[in-house]
């Protein structure tokens, strides 16, 4: 055996000490990956937060992107990216969708008086049964749907500039030339 | 809601094994808010949920072990089984301890085999003196 051969045992542990870094610097507690990339978003029926009587379903999301945030009063966070919510309902024309999870009516109502309403339609889950559908295991989440009403996209943690220019906005422009493809084709 | 209240759930079992086959349950999957807990030892919200949530299950819609484990797997993935499948995304994880029992055998074969390869030498007359002179013992 070579001279080289003796600094095998220095390797291993070089690459030990590697992995256990790798290991625990790729640690993203948060990040935990979602069971619905790239599948239907769940069948659901959910009233409207701010419409009582009025429930919708998944066929009103369908048939362009849409971006589902899941919100709660209760929750820091969610006040946090609430400002970046508001600049992105104000400048796109994208369909939002709130799902208002384990809250209170009434606070949630006067939270979206109080800082504003970026959402197209809320839908109130005081329960979290939605919210279990969607494999939400916390709040903030956001989901991308594409027009076919599939997951493209998940997000734990908040939205913020960064990751709106970084994450967001690219699968939307790719979205929609996907949907203009399509339509194209149609013709 | 105060803190003691919310770590007691009371559900009504209509016996013994069907209470022992829930508690069974809760223990066996992860609480996916927490890294290593299971939904029987957390007190997260979403473990409180999701306990509900597996009672309904069993208790309500009658669901097997099994489809219970799909619908939670459904939804919040892998990481609330403690037993991860054979995948695209956890081959290495099966495959690193097998790699490295292997790398372990070729090593002591190698060092068996060559061990077993030393012969030994016999010595003549020649040799012996030579050996002598060099250690100085002529």
């Amino acid at each position: 055996m070579s001279r080289a051969s003796l600094f095998l045992p220095l390797g291993i542990f070089i690459s030990i000490l590697a992995l256990g870094y790798l290991g625990f610097s790729l640690d993203a507690r948060n990040q935990l990956p979602s069971a619905l990339l790239g599948k239907p978003f769940p069948e659901f029926s959910a009233t409207l937060l701010l419409q009582p009587g009025v429930k919708i379903t998944k066929a009103e999301l369908l048939g362009r992107p849409v971006l589902v945030n899941v919100w709660a009063t209760w929750c820091p966070t969610c006040k946090s990216e609430h400002e970046q919510l508001m600049r992105i309902a104000a400048e796109t024309d994208v369909l939002m969708v709130g799902v208002d999870y384990k809250d209170t009516p009434e606070r949630a109502t006067q939270w979206l008086v109080q800082y504003g309403n970026p959402y197209d339609y809320v839908l109130d889950d005081r329960d979290g049964s939605l919210g279990i559908e969607l494999g939400v295991y916390g709040a903030p989440e956001t989901f991308l749907l594409n027009a076919a009403g599939e997951v493209v996209y998940k997000r734990v943690g908040d939205i913020n500039l960064r990751i709106w220019e970084n994450e967001l906005v690219p699968r939307f422009e790719a979205l929609e030339i996907e949907m203009r493809g399509q339509s194209g084709a149609g013709r | 809601m105060t803190h003691a209240e919310s770590q007691i759930d009371i559900y009504p079992f209509a016996d013994e094994a069907e209470e022992r086959r829930y508690k069974g349950l809760i223990e066996e999957f992860r609480c996916p808010k927490c890294l290593n807990t299971n939904l029987a030892g957390s007190d997260a919200p979403i473990a409180k949920d999701l306990r509900g949530t597996v009672y309904r299950l069993q208790v309500s819609e009658g669901y097997s072990d099994q489809q219970i484990r799909d619908y939670l797997r459904e939804r919040y993935g892998d990481f609330v089984l403690y037993d991860p499948p054979f995948s695209a995304q956890t081959w290495y994880i099966w495959i690193t301890p097998i790699g490295i029992g292997l790398l372990a055998l070729a090593i002591v074969g190698r060092l068996l085999s060559r061990a077993r390869k030393q012969t030994s030498v016999v010595l003549s007359d020649a040799d012996r003196g030579r050996i002598a002179s060099l250690l100085g013992e002529k």
